[in-house]
Parts: C-alpha cells; sequence; structure tokens
C-alpha cells in the first residue's frame, strides 16, 4: 500500500512562506482545512508539481517526486496525480469528452480507446449524452463531474481535491457531495481533500490538518479537531468557543474572572472549550446548581434557522446558542442585560501545548 | 457625435477622392498592364512570405517575451517593438548597413553567394522587418492574458510540454494570433519605405505596389489610381473578414 509523505517548504515571492508536513496513507482521505490564502492550494501546487518545493521531500512510497536536497524533480505529467481543480480548469477549447479522453491520449493510449474509456467515465457520473458539449455550456455541478471524471480515468496514484464543492450553490452541492463520498471511497491511493468547509472536511476526511499562515496548527479525527481545538479559528469552526487561561486546582482564570471545572485536579496552561449550546442565558440571577454565573451584554445576534447565535460581551466575550423560541420568550436584542450560567461540567479543558 | 463625424471624415473623404478619380472605362487594361500584374505578384509574395516568417520567428519570440523571465527583457521588448514607431526609412537604412553589400553581415552572406538588397529576398526581409512586430506584441500580450493554470492542469494529466502548447495553449490564443497575423499581412502588403530604401525599385524584381503607385503618381496618373484602387479593395477584404473574426469570437 503507498502512501504520499510530503514535507514542504515554499517560499513565495510574496513574502508567503509554506511550511507543512503531512503524510497521506492509501485508502484514506486527508483534509487539508484552512482559511483562504492559508496556502492550501500552494501545498496542491506542490504536491501536483505546478510549483517547486524549495526544501523538503514528496514521496510517494519511497519513489522521490520533489527532494530540491537530492536535486530531484519529477515534472506533473510523470507524476500520476489525479487533480480537481478549484474552478475545474476543463481545457476552454475542447469539447467535455476530449476533456476526459485528454489524459489518456496524452499518455498514448489510442484515440479510440480513449473516447470509449471517456465515455464510460461520462456514463458513471450521470453525465451521459453532454460528451459533444463545450466547458462553457455546463452547469456547475456538470463541470464539477467532468472534472472528477477527467481526473478518475487516468487512474492515478494519488487523489487531490482543492476545493471540489466551494463553487457549487447549496442544492447542487448536497447532491454532490454523495457523489464525491462514493468515488473518494472508491479510490484506493491516498486521497486529499483541500477545504476551507469544516462541514466537508468533517464529512469526508479520515484525518484532518488544519492549516493557518503556512503551519499546520493542528492534526487529527474530526472529533479531535472539533471537540479539542487548539486555535481560535479550529474553535470557530465547529462553533465552539475557545479561551486560554491558566488553571489552578481547577479553577481558570480567564479575562478577569474564574471558571471552576469539574475537575479540581488541573494546573498550569490550558485551552477551554465551551460549547455554545451548553451556555444559558437568563434574565435574573438563575437557582440551582451552576457553579460559573456571570453577568454581561448580548452584542449581536446571528439567526441561523431556528436557532440564535448570541455574541456576549464582557468580561468573558463566548458565542452562545439559543433556539428562536427562546430568544422572544427572553426578549433579547443587542444591548440587552443578561445572567449567564455554564455547568462545570460543560466546560472542556486540555493543557496547551505550544 | 460631431466630433465622431469629423473623425469619420477623414477616413472616408479620401477614399471618396480616390474613387472620384477613377478611371472606370479604361481600368481593365490599366490592370492588366504589365507593372502592374508583375507588383501585384511580388506584393502578394513578400507579404505572404512575411507573414509565414513572422509566424515561425515571432511566435517563439512571442512566447520568450510573455514567459521567460530574463534580464534586460524590457530592452528586448523595446527593441522588438522599434519598428512600430520608426519611420521605415530608417528601418530601410539601418537594415542598408548591416545587410548590404559592405554591411556587417551582408558582406559575408555575398561571399557566399546571397545578396539580399535589391532582390525578392531583400523586400521579404524589409517587409517582415516592418510588419513582425504585430504579431509578436499580439501573441506576446495574448500569452500574457492567458490563465497559466490551464496549462497546469493539462501537465498533471499527463501532458508533456509540446501536447499543452499545441492542444492547450495554441487553440486558446488562437483568436489573437489570427489577428496578429493579419495584421502583420496588412501591414507588410502596404509596407514601402524600408522596402524602396533596402531593396529598391526594380519592376519585376522588387517593385511592389505601393512602390508602382509611387512611380506611377510621376507618369502616368490613371494607373496610379488604378494600383490604388487594388489596394484598397484587397485590404479593406482582409479586415472585412478579421472583423467578422473579432465579433465571433468575442
Amino acid at each position: 500500500m503507498s502512501t504520499l509523505e510530503a514535507r514542504m517548504v515554499v517560499r513565495r515571492n510574496d513574502g508567503f512562506t509554506l511550511d507543512m508536513a503531512l503524510e497521506a496513507p492509501a485508502g484514506s482521505t486527508t483534509a487539508l482545512l484552512g482559511p483562504n490564502g492559508a496556502g492550501k492550494s500552494t501545498a496542491v501546487a506542490a504536491m501536483a508539481g505546478l510549483l517547486p518545493i524549495d526544501a523538503g521531500r514528496i514521496a510517494l512510497d519511497g519513489e522521490v517526486w520533489d527532494d530540491p536536497g537530492q536535486g530531484i524533480f519529477i515534472p506533473p505529467e510523470e507524476r500520476r496525480v489525479g487533480v480537481v481543480f478549484q474552478d475545474y480548469l476543463l481545457l476552454p477549447r475542447m469539447t467535455v469528452v476530449e476533456n476526459v479522453a485528454f489524459g489518456l491520449r496524452s499518455r498514448g493510449v489510442h484515440r479510440t480507446e480513449a473516447v470509449d474509456r471517456a465515455a464510460e467515465w461520462l456514463d458513471r457520473l450521470g453525465l451521459s449524452g453532454l460528451g459533444g458539449r463545450m466547458p462553457s455550456d455546463l452547469s456547475g455541478g456538470q463541470a464539477q463531474r467532468v472534472a472528477l471524471a477527467r481526473a478518475l480515468v487516468t487512474e492515478p496514484s494519488v487523489l487531490l481535491l482543492d476545493e471540489p464543492l466551494s463553487a457549487l450553490d447549496v442544492t447542487t452541492r448536497a447532491d454532490l457531495q454523495v457523489t464525491l463520498a462514493q468515488h473518494l471511497e472508491a479510490f484506493a491511493g491516498p486521497r486529499i481533500l483541500i477545504t476551507h468547509d469544516p462541514a466537508e472536511a468533517f464529512l469526508f476526511a479520515d484525518t484532518i490538518h488544519v492549516v493557518e499562515d503556512g503551519w499546520v496548527t493542528q492534526s487529527g479525527t474530526a472529533d479531535d479537531i472539533r471537540l479539542r481545538p487548539k486555535t481560535r479559528y479550529a474553535a470557530d469552526l465547529g462553533g465552539v468557543n475557545l479561551v486560554r487561561g491558566t488553571a489552578i486546582d481547577g479553577v481558570v482564570a480567564v479575562g478577569g474572572m474564574k471558571l471552576h471545572l469539574a475537575d479540581t485536579t488541573v494546573t498550569g496552561e490550558v485551552l477551554v472549550t465551551i460549547e455554545p449550546s451548553a451556555i444559558s442565558i437568563h434574565l435574573v440571577f438563575p437557582e440551582g446548581s451552576p457553579r460559573n454565573v456571570w453577568r454581561t451584554t448580548v452584542e449581536r445576534l446571528e439567526i441561523l434557522g431556528s436557532r440564535v447565535r448570541l455574541r456576549l460581551g464582557q468580561p468573558l466575550p463566548l458565542t452562545a446558542e439559543v433556539t428562536d423560541a427562546a430568544r422572544t420568550e427572553l426578549g433579547l436584542a443587542p444591548g440587552s442585560e443578561v445572567w449567564v450560567s455554564v455547568k462545570a461540567t460543560e466546560i472542556g479543558v486540555q493543557l496547551a501545548g505550544r | 457625435m460631431i466630433l465622431g463625424c469629423f473623425g469619420l471624415a477623414l477616413f472616408v473623404v479620401p477614399l471618396i477622392g480616390l474613387l472620384g478619380r477613377v478611371p472606370w472605362p479604361a481600368l481593365p487594361t490599366l490592370l492588366a498592364s504589365e507593372v502592374v500584374t508583375d507588383a501585384l505578384r511580388l506584393s502578394l509574395l513578400a507579404s505572404v512570405a512575411a507573414t509565414l516568417i513572422s509566424l515561425l520567428l515571432g511566435l517563439p519570440l512571442a512566447y520568450l517575451l510573455a514567459r521567460v523571465d530574463f534580464p534586460g527583457r524590457s530592452v528586448v521588448r523595446g527593441v522588438v517593438t522599434l519598428p512600430l514607431v520608426l519611420p521605415p526609412v530608417v528601418g530601410g537604412a539601418a537594415l542598408l548597413f548591416a545587410l548590404g553589400r559592405r554591411g556587417l553581415v551582408g558582406e559575408p552572406l555575398e561571399r557566399v553567394g546571397l545578396v539580399l538588397p535589391f532582390s525578392i529576398w531583400g523586400v521579404i526581409l524589409a517587409t517582415t522587418f516592418v510588419a513582425m512586430p504585430f504579431l509578436v506584441i499580439t501573441v506576446e500580450g495574448a500569452l500574457r492574458n492567458l490563465d497559466q493554470r490551464f496549462e497546469g492542469a493539462a501537465a498533471t494529466l499527463g501532458a508533456r510540454r509540446w501536447t499543452v502548447m499545441r492542444r492547450v495553449t495554441l487553440p486558446m490564443i488562437g483568436p489573437s494570433l489570427t489577428a496578429g497575423l493579419i495584421l502583420t499581412w496588412a501591414r507588410a502588403f502596404g509596407e514601402f519605405g524600408a522596402t524602396i530604401t533596402f531593396a529598391g525599385n526594380l519592376q519585376g524584381r522588387t517593385q511592389t505596389l505601393p512602390l508602382a503607385v509611387f512611380v506611377a503618381l510621376e507618369r502616368d496618373r490613371d494607373t496610379a489610381v488604378a494600383i490604388s484602387l487594388l489596394m484598397v479593395l484587397v485590404s479593406l477584404a482582409v479586415l472585412v473578414a478579421l472583423r467578422d473574426r473579432w465579433t465571433r469570437t468575442l
């Protein structure tokens, strides 16, 4: 079984530096998740061979693709990497079937056979009858399927998907997610998914690398990232509140106030995570057991369907989530004075690394 | 609006002036004269040859200027576009100094039996010198505007450099290349100054249509007008074809 190992340092002309390492085993999906401008596409270009790395080593199963130290660089046409590009990049002066057959033709497959195999893949992706169209006459969803067919038809060793769904509208995306999941599952080699959408990464990936500003800031499974995020960005991805503080015997000092934890032994620099839905909002001081109660202001409201996200003010700016019904009942609006409570058992904590 | 009409008048009035002077009854005889047919043959030959040479040499040059970052690139670009602003006579003179029988390159060339000035080769060379920049700048612009990620995508599909060039790059710059070729041809067809300076004005050998007009204006106005009309018609036909091409691709 083949594994893609990539240690990549790329110094771009604009001063940006990508410095990351990843290991993508065959038969599993590795996601690079990060905001725009984090260097994800630069990483794709490096792995595909479109951009030589400045230092590091990219190898598939010991077959070295790029190693500036040894003076090795295998050009893209010899790497057998299937790439689905962000905006598809279907060749504009060729028909759909010619686009899909192009990779086979370039590798010396006879014209008739190439066209047959291309047509077969178009069928498989539900594109029968569209082979004669020009790429400009396709919808986004269709273009995406053609791009996927084009990447898979040559039976590459590695599959790279750069934001495969981001250019699509919501309904098309939901539809294509299913198709994409099937084909990722069926692809035997390493699959690398680049995305800025946490839902996409959580849905498809076995391992997620969170990329920020050219670095991998956290690696792990979807649950690792969602429940134990290490950076503010990762926390926002899951909608989870993330606060850094210092714990002494189970009490964390954060921003001038103290949070009580369920575990009273924790001591040291910690990352505190609180699910937005674990934060309760009250108009009067709450009776009962919660250990953590404080008074604050609602600064902003964000309505997401039947749920409402509240941005809370000082002393501890957090995001809380209530139902729309609760919002109406409590009469919440920007500027409302409220009491906030969080149960000690609802506060996640982990020792902060670096 | 009014200024626009004045602008248009600037182009239309001379054309009407020309049409008004055409000796219609004598036209067939005038156009059939040996001077005219010789010049037409030479003009077509030289302009088509210049266009083909421009394609052969200008395309790689445009690629070099657009894609390869080398020191002094802006200077080279300046040199390439110089014939666009230089008076053609100066260009012709420069060619004469370099490639004339006593010239820098001309002398060794003559020793191997190749005499450029005052020959059909001289006409083609002078014409190419003046016309090729049109191809180079058009194609260079198209190559710079081309999204290179398409070529990258083709490479990841296993296409080698030459395949990428042939099946991706060239088709994508196709409309600009066509426009550049037609502009180049049009400039070559109308070329006068560099040709007369470098290649001279020998009927049947180096006298192209513009040169024939120039000579005829002195002696035989009717022939001059007839040749001018011929040139207007040929050029107009080509430009209209070019216009169609433009509107189709936009």
